[in-house]
């Protein structure tokens, strides 16, 4: 609520006219701040709270008269608080939207009132308020807040004189509380802003010229010495060489501390460090860091020299009497922060406002050349200073009547920089950002600089180019802002040179691409593309192959026309272009449209064209080594665009496939990378799959499988795993020994993404039991089971997929119990990943086909689970689920009475009969007819209308679902008048029809149907009717016993019907 | 040297002059005698042998454009004893593309090896067999020459400067226009120097160029590109018969 918070709130909202303040966390935390202050303000100072404010604090509320309670006079709209002041004025008056308050017990009762509002209240009230405390005490303690504390020294003559003294006193208290808010907001800003401080070389270097201070004076000396190891400056203030100056580094010291060894610091933008001693410039090998990175050189030398820590204190404040007026301008903001209650600071604070108070105070010609430390009047006043400091600080202030007139001018200067409302100005890039933002020191530098610093050039040609973001723009930014002027305006010879040194910054640093781009660099290098000039288009590309490797700087290469260029330049003669083309074009086509693009300008032909090459000659030519180099940076350009699915198809027309088939012979892994990937990439499409296998590439995968690259091996077993869906190409991988190479990759268990594609060649591998057969003698298995837990879920899909396909063979069944794999697959049933649980439940199943491995699952309360997943809103998991709930019902102990605890269980399933899925449908229907088996829970499921929805389901043309619904008929038909609804819901005819099909297993089924209706007179008419006699007779010469049996039966009910009917009508 | 002796007197009387254009070099006939035929032929085999990149057809070729290009700069009866100065920054200009003076007025100083101020047909032919044909050593070896104007074996921020000094547009703004240029040679040292003694040796020069190629060519373009010499070869290496 003091002047300075509110002036903490403005330099957030400096920018927008209506005085709003922004919603921001530092904005937030502040306002948090002051309604904890508010709130507590009425318990805690009771006295205080009732000092009625020389002027009501008013703002538009958004509450309402109903929000008063008792203690309130409402009448209608408007609310006066019973509270009153000596002439009788209420001390709150709402008549809405405007609310008055004239005391802080009032503002304390209202937050409370406010409740979930309060926040917004605070936040309205100081907006309209902007200077709550001359509203508070009065207009003559405005300058109170804005300049020194001589005001309150006013205050304390007047309550000494004794006339209003309570009154006063109360004012001086309530004054004394304002400020102590303010101070901590600010310290708590200053916390934030203090860790956004980077090193530049105008800090260093004013930290080294106080320092060299520190160096004469015997008593108070506190350093032997401090020199630059060379004192020639460059243009952008290092000492350092340029090709140092590209590490970051400023500059070299030599400090003689009075109690230590001789200290080799090197100053670079990222902290202070000792170095090998470098004492001359030119030496070398001194470079490297030998001590830990410090934040700035008084860090650095307190944790070095003892001596050093211990005096530099005392320097901080012997100075503090000399300080004169001047200074203090500078430092405004912080002035009203004095007096307030964080007697020790935390070092770390100081140290970080050493170097940015030595930038702002050092001018060079000092008169009378003052020795000492000159501690920062800001940080002093934010509160970090010691008792002692303090002291001394109060004594500096009082009654110096140089300092009002430094009040005056401070408010102008503030006045000034509040119009401007901007910091472009400023001459130090590295704090704009953090200025800019938050800190209400923030105002402060700008004022400085711009009389003072030679970069202030610089900085001014583009000052909206500045991101918004916290981060400090690094000395490279300016540095490549120089070059790409030297881009733009320089020949052929400028443009190499420009362009050579841009590739020696570390374009891998996000810094360094964001910078190239920021400085339009970008059109520069893609404009440079569409010249003849071979050398600048080399260098071009060179960077943006690096730079690329940035999604950000991808899309402005695409937004820019970069990709046409580039598909242009595959036709060049120059082989260096093409590849260098290729392989940026790879970098860049890493996103949709890029892709799209590429293929829309005919880079995919060119790109196949690329990798005509003879990759496997045992001695290559200089030529064709370059050829080989090419085809590499297409392969990869074609491995990025082959994301696409219309690329994978724009390559294969290119005629791709053998190109890359015969790359695949390649000995080299650089190459082999990029076409493995490339291939097992398209290897989602079927025709690749089949060219791959035709095209004998399956040998040279399943070779390469062997190669000691995870990432080479990884390509290689995604390849495989996706062309695996065909036999064919599973007998290949067998035949070319593939399998035992695959089972030694899972060992390489680390590797998450070369593990995923390892399983998923198993997986695939193992749905051919030659294969299954071969990994039960790799024990693969045995490593299978152990994957089973801990592993992302990619791997567990194709792991258990694998076991899920393995436990066809009962000895695998065995194995995986053995192994103690059934537990871990249970506990997988809680998943939610659909594929993972497609397999789990397949796996699943596939064990409960064993009585032992049943056991296990239903000890684990499996079925349950499984049962549970028939909820799933997958189709395919609900069948996959179903499938697997079948084999448990049958191998189960007591699995009438385990299905019928699983409460609402029977009515889910029998539900499931409306899916339209035929795969959930034939499930079910097979569950179903497990289900019957148990006499009381056939009487269940038969009252949840089971007959009615198998009967609707006959129609259908399925086998599969045909069987298995035949199975369940056949099944149901064993309750009460079942037979006779079936009849009755027409199931019949079209059962006789499942006569017709060529699935022999429908045969059986619907025969065993047929048999259990025709034990009802009608149903017997109705197949007679539809010709089942003829087609049952045919079934009775079946091999197929139960076949035999069913129709025989069957056919001897109808006989048995016409019988008794002949008898009837005949007697 | 000796072979050139033997030769020089019998040229003014092989060589017809005519007036030159040099993209019309391949049509100049060169009526010649048997004998004088002779004598080129054995020059050819004796120069193809000494310099690496030509063989002794090519060698022949090249030794009758000289003394095409050579006969017609004879004037008014001087003996003459190669292509002087001007004929040889016409030939880089106009079939090489060269624009600058000054590093014109250098490779020429790098063909005349005995610095006489005409080179000679074995000049010519041994500095054309690097200028089209040379490896990366022979290059840098010639590029280091040509830049090092003073041929101290050093190229001084002074040299740079000299030859940088028109790669950048002048920004009329500026306050000083050389400080661009001043500073691209501090960019340039910074990349080759390596021994940081603020000059570039030979051996800072060839690093640098082994390490990024783009450099070999640093001061100024001293090397024709591919596309002129792939004209120059297919016009001077046509088989005389044709011509």
């Amino acid at each position: 609520m003091g002047a300075s918070l509110t002036r903490a709130a403005q330099w957030t909202t400096a920018s927008s006219a209506t005085g709003k303040l922004e919603i921001t966390p530092l904005n937030e935390s502040l306002l948090k701040e002051i309604l904890r202050f508010v709130e507590q303000f009425s318990s805690r100072h009771p006295q205080e709270a009732k000092h009625v404010f020389k002027e009501p604090l008013q703002w538009s509320t958004t509450l309402v008269a109903s929000d008063f309670k008792t203690d309130y006079d409402i009448n209608g709209p408007t609310v006066q608080s019973q509270e009153k002041d000596s002439e009788g004025h209420p001390l709150l008056q709402l008549s809405p939207p405007t609310i008055s308050v004239h005391s802080f017990s009032q503002l304390s009762k209202l937050v409370q009132l406010a409740d979930d509002k309060k926040l917004k209240e605070v936040r309205a009230c100081l907006e309209e308020n902007r200077d709550p405390v001359v509203k508070i005490l009065g207009p003559s303690f405005a300058t109170v807040l804005d300049g020194e504390d001589t005001s309150v020294l006013r205050l304390v003559d007047k309550v000494k004189q004794g006339d209003q003294a309570t009154d006063s006193e109360v004012q001086v208290k309530l004054f004394l509380l304002l400020q102590h808010l303010d101070n901590q907001l600010l310290s708590n800003s200053l916390k934030q802003i203090s860790q956004e401080v980077r090193l530049n070389p105008a800090v260093v270097k004013t930290e080294v010229e106080l320092l060299k201070r520190f160096c004469s004076e015997g008593e108070k000396r506190v350093l032997k010495s401090v020199r630059y190891t060379s004192d020639y400056e460059f243009g952008n203030g290092c000492h350092t060489p340029p090709w140092r100056q590209v590490h970051g580094e400023i500059c070299y010291l030599v400090i003689e501390p009075c109690d230590t060894e001789t200290l080799y610091i090197t100053c670079s933008t990222a902290g202070v460090f000792l170095n090998g001693g470098i004492k001359q410039e030119g030496e070398e090998n001194a470079y490297e860091r030998t001590s830990d990175m410090h934040k700035d050189l008084v860090t650095l030398l307190r944790n070095r020299s003892p001596h050093f820590a211990e005096n530099i204190n005392k320097q901080d404040f012997a100075v503090q009497e000399e300080l004169p007026s001047t200074q203090k301008i500078q430092h405004v903001e912080s002035v009203d922060a004095e007096e307030q209650g964080q007697p020790q600071r935390s070092y770390e604070h100081q140290e970080k406002n050493v170097h940015e108070r030595a930038r702002q105070q050092h001018t060079p010609n000092k008169p009378g050349g003052k020795k000492k430390l000159e501690p920062s009047p800001r940080w002093k006043n934010l509160g970090l200073m010691s008792p002692y400091d303090k002291a001394e600080e109060k004594k500096a202030s009082k009654g110096s009547g140089k300092e009002k007139s430094g009040e005056v001018q401070k408010k102008m200067l503030r006045s000034d920089s509040k119009k401007k409302a901007e910091f472009s100005v400023s001459s130090l890039p590295g704090r704009q950002s953090s200025q800019k933002t938050k800190t209400p020191a923030g105002v402060v530098p700008v004022e400085d600089f711009s009389e003072s610093s030679s970069e202030s050039e610089e900085d001014e040609e583009q000052p909206e180019r500045r991101p918004e973001s916290n981060t400090d723009l690094p000395s490279e930014y300016w540095q490549i802002q120089k070059l790409v002027k030297y881009l733009k305006g320089g020949n052929q010879t400028a443009t190499v040179i420009a362009l050579c040194a841009m590739r020696d910054f570390n374009l891998v640093q996000e810094t360094c691409q964001l910078a190239i781009r920021d400085v339009g660099g970008l059109e520069v290098l893609i404009n440079l593309l569409d010249t003849e000039e071979i050398k600048c288009k080399i260098g071009s590309l060179k960077i943006l192959r690096k730079i690329s490797h940035n999604s950000q700087i991808r899309r402005a290469i695409a937004d820019l026309g970069g990709l046409q260029t580039m598909v242009k330049i595959l036709d060049s003669p120059v082989k260096d272009l093409k590849a260098l083309a290729a392989e940026t074009i790879a970098n860049v086509a890493k996103f949709r449209r890029a892709r799209r693009t590429v293929r829309q300008y005919g880079g995919i032909k060119r790109l196949v064209e690329l990798l005509d090459c003879v990759p496997d000659s045992a001695t290559l030519t200089a030529e064709q080594e370059r050829d080989v180099e090419v085809a590499r940076c297409g392969a990869l350009a074609l491995w990025s665009c082959s994301k696409s699915t219309r690329n994978k198809e724009a390559i294969r027309k290119a005629g791709g496939i053998p190109l890359l088939g015969r790359l695949l012979k390649s000995p080299h892994e650089n190459m082999l990378i990029p076409v493995v990937g490339t291939l097992q990439e398209c290897a989602s499409e079927r025709s690749y799959r089949i060219a791959i296998q035709t095209e004998g590439m399956i040998e040279d995968l399943v070779k390469n499988l062997s190669s000691d690259n995870d990432e080479l091996q990884m390509h290689c077993a995604s390849a495989i795993f996706k062309c695996a869906e065909d036999k064919r190409t599973r007998d290949l991988v067998r035949q070319y020994e593939g399998l035992q190479p695959l089972v030694s990759l899972l060992s390489k268990a680390d590797n998450k993404q070369l593990l995923a594609a390892t399983t998923g060649a198993i997986w695939k591998c193992s749905i051919s039991m030659e294969n299954v057969a071969k990994f039960q003698e790799y024990k693969a298995l045995e490593t299978l089971v152990g994957l089973l837990t801990e592993q992302p879920e990619e791997v567990l899909v194709n792991v258990v997929g694998a076991l899920g396909e393995c436990a066809q063979i009962p000895a695998n069944r065995a194995t995986i119990r053995k192994c103690g794999g059934i537990q871990p697959l249970v506990n997988l049933l809680t998943g939610t990943n659909q594929a993972l649980l497609v397999n789990v439940t397949k796996a699943v199943g596939a064990c409960a086909t064993e009585i032992d491995n049943m056991t296990i699952i239903d000890r684990l309360d499996g079925v349950r689970l499984l049962w549970s997943l028939l909820k799933n809103p997958n189709a395919d998991v609900q069948a996959s689920a179903a499938w697997a709930i079948c084999p448990c019902i049958e191998n189960a102990k007591d699995a009438g009475e385990m299905v019928r605890s699983f409460v609402g269980g029977l009515e889910l399933i029998v539900n499931l009969l409306k899916s339209t899925n035929k795969e959930v449908l034939a499930s079910v229907c097979a569950a179903i007819a497990k289900i019957a088996k148990d006499k009381e829970n056939l009487a269940v499921i038969t009252d949840h209308g089971v007959v009615p929805m198998l009967a609707k389901l006959t129609n259908t043309t399925d086998d599969r679902l045909r069987r298995h619904l035949a199975e369940a008929v056949a099944r149901c038909c064993m309750w009460g008048s079942n037979r006779v609804s079936f009849g009755e819901a027409g199931a019949v005819a079209p059962l006789v029809r499942y006569l017709k099909s060529k699935d022999s297993s429908v045969h059986q089924a619907t025969a065993q149907a047929l048999l259990q209706l025709s034990k009802d007179p009608n149903n017997c008419i109705t197949m007679h009717e539809n010709g089942v006699v003829k087609l049952l007779i045919g079934m009775m010469g079946s091999t197929d016993e139960i076949l035999q049996e069913a129709a025989a039966g069957c056919v001897a009910n109808i006989r048995r019907l016409a019988l008794a009917n002949d008898k009837a009508r005949y007697g | 040297m000796v072979t050139e002796c033997q030769h020089r007197p019998g040229r003014r009387v092989q060589i017809y002059c005519y007036p030159f254009c040099f993209a019309n070099a391949p049509f100049i006939r060169t009526e010649m005698s048997a004998m004088n035929r002779k004598l080129i032929q054995t020059l050819a085999e004796t120069i193809s042998k000494q310099v690496k990149h030509f063989n002794k057809t090519e060698a022949e070729c090249l030794i009758r454009l000289f003394n095409g290009l050579l006969g017609e700069q004879t004037v008014a009866g001087r003996a003459v004893h190669g292509l002087d100065r001007g004929k040889f920054r016409n030939i880089l200009h106009n079939t090489f593309g060269m624009t600058d003076d000054m590093i014109m007025d250098r490779v020429f100083r790098a063909f005349d090896k005995d610095n006489d101020s005409f080179i000679s047909v074995k000049e010519w032919i041994e500095g054309l067999s690097i200028f089209l044909r040379g490896t990366l050593d022979e290059k840098i070896k010639y590029c280091f020459h040509v830049y090092d104007l003073n041929s101290d074996g050093n190229i001084s921020r002074e040299e740079m400067f000299h030859m940088l000094k028109n790669s950048l547009i002048r920004q009329p703004t500026e306050e000083d226009p050389d400080e661009g240029v001043k500073d691209l040679v501090e960019i340039t040292l910074k990349m080759m120097d390596h021994d940081h003694d603020g000059r570039l040796s030979y051996a800072d020069f060839e690093k640098a160029v082994r390490e990024e190629n783009l450099l070999l060519e640093a001061f100024g373009t001293c090397l024709p590109d591919a596309k002129s010499i792939l004209i120059f070869e297919q016009h001077a290496f046509q088989d005389p018969l044709d011509q």
